[in-house]
């Protein structure tokens, strides 16, 4: 079963949220997402500086069986992307919370979140 | 959730296998990376349970005259031992599925359907062969088809031959089976494939099965055989510009269209389903001078064409993808697509609907991918 990680809040769209209360939020997606997806080949990121909005979409993952949106968990400046995982998308099916980092928002408001457990219950995720 | 699940799914799921509906079958999709098991079979060797397939006998002494009526193809003109791609279509020339069929005697032949079309397909045989003095036998819930393909797959496979009957597979030619024993058992092996790669399929009664899995994937320690699920098929037959039945195939398509014209015998002497209706089309110029035509699409970014979006000249709809993803041995996106014929030329460039945002496409020459011989 895909892994869910406990410190982190999850969106219904599969994103995950890392918010240590201070500074930037880190935003990713689940390993319940890339594993659904697949070997995941080519992400478009929201651009630094660009304003992502909770709840619509800001980018794409692409897997060679198919294509799904981002969706922004949280509404914010975006303030840094992960150059590496354009380079090489993989790093989000081998550590989709770790080198698989997304990009990180300065947010000011957050979309509906939910906690692990309740995301593992809604997804079949494994904590 | 369909409920028919082929005599290895214990293998599949022991394996970690993730399994989708195809066909009404549970099938795996892939067991740990589609890209892995894509890049096996390019490089090395992949393992296939593709049980899901039909098989349908025909004998009788009006065997192939009976296929000659029944298929789009001049099955009497195949040798003994040879095998042939064929069409089975409806009257108005639509397309019910596309087979290979297998000669196994002057009176016996081996028709094996798409997984989703088996049974419409043995029915529509069993209602031709009224008047014909022929048998037609479903055997396809007995019937197991395990295939190796790949570079290494006939070293794999000559490790469970006996070695005075190794010629028999050295030597089989593509579209070509035999009998030989593999594994102990004496089973029909054909050099077929879906992959673009060399590569063997082996017909086997469902009891025997798990032990023929389980003694390729031993003999194919060493040589970087693993199992290979269904994604990895799809992106494997797309790159080799291979259709499939329900996306580039249907009722709806007519093998001039769909570049099966030479598939067609208008030649053959005998009447078959669909001629007249074929004949018809073909006169008319379909799929040349006028309708749509299946082209191969090279993306030139990155993003990948998918079934169904929109294909666009100058903002006006051209056509509809019908299959496509990024190339996992080419590193491009690549798609099928019927466009209108004006269109179709090699070196056109046209544009496909992205999900709103139009990407640029050009028309290139079947197949995306070709192996080295």
């Amino acid at each position: 079963m895909s892994k869910v990680v406990v410190e982190l809040k999850y969106s219904a769209e599969h994103e995950w949220v890392a918010a240590d209360g201070s500074g930037p939020v880190g935003i990713g997606i689940s390993a319940v997402a890339a594993d659904a997806l697949g070997d995941i080949v080519y992400v478009d990121l929201p651009e630094v500086g660009s304003t992502v909005t909770a709840g619509e979409t800001c980018g794409e993952v692409e897997s060679t069986k198919s294509v799904s949106d981002l969706y922004s968990p949280v509404t914010g400046e975006v303030t840094e992307i992960n150059d590496a995982v354009v380079g090489d998308p993989a790093l989000i099916n081998n550590d989709p919370y770790g080198e698989g980092w997304l990009f990180k928002v300065a947010a000011t408001e957050e979309g509906p979140l939910m906690s692990a457990e309740e995301y593992a219950a809604a997804n079949g995720g494994e904590l | 959730m369909s409920e028919n699940y082929t005599a290895l799914y214990e293998q599949h799921k022991k394996a970690g296998a993730s399994f989708t509906d195809f066909g009404g079958w549970q099938i795996p999709l892939k067991y740990e990376s589609e890209l892995a098991e894509h890049h096996a079979v390019r490089n090395a060797a992949g393992l296939f349970d593709l049980s899901h397939m039909g098989e349908v006998w025909v004998a009788g002494p009006e065997a192939a005259a009976f296929l000659d009526y029944a298929l789009a193809g001049k099955l009497s003109a195949v040798a003994v031992g040879k095998a042939k791609y064929s069409l089975i279509c409806n009257a108005d020339g639509g397309i019910i599925d596309d087979l290979i069929t297998y000669r196994r005697a002057d009176d016996k032949f081996l028709v094996v359907p798409n997984a989703g079309n088996a049974k419409v397909v043995a029915a529509a045989l069993k209602e031709r062969a009224s008047g014909f003095d022929v048998l037609v036998e479903d055997a396809s819930a007995e019937t197991s088809l395990i295939a190796v393909q790949g570079p290494n797959a006939e070293a794999i496979l000559l490790k469970l031959v006996p070695a005075e009957q190794h010629a028999l597979v050295t030597e089989l030619k593509y579209y070509a089976a035999v009998e030989v024993t593999i594994a102990g058992d004496e089973l029909l092996l054909a050099r077929t494939g879906y992959t673009g790669e060399d590569g063997f399929e082996i017909y086997i009664p469902n009891v025997d099965a798990a032990g023929l899995w389980e003694a390729l994937l031993a003999a194919g320690e060493g040589h970087g055989l693993i199992p290979a699920g269904l994604a990895a098929r799809d992106s494997l037959r797309l790159e080799a510009g291979m259709p499939l039945y329900g996306n580039e195939l249907s009722r709806h398509v007519n093998a001039y269209a769909a570049g099966l014209g030479p598939v067609v015998s208008l030649a053959k002497e005998s009447d078959f389903v669909g001629k007249e209706a074929l004949a018809a089309i073909k006169a008319a110029g379909v799929g040349s001078t006028i309708g749509q035509k299946l082209v191969g699409l090279k993306g030139t970014g990155r993003r990948a064409a998918r079934a169904h979006y929109s294909v666009l000249k100058d903002g006006s709809l051209i056509g509809e993808v019908t299959s496509g993803q990024p190339s996992p041995t080419l590193g491009y996106p690549v798609a099928l697509a019927y466009v209108d014929v004006e269109h179709s030329a090699v070196g056109t460039v046209v544009d496909v609907d992205l999900r709103g945002k139009a990407e640029p496409f050009e028309v290139v020459a079947l197949p995306f991918y070709k192996r080295q011989k």
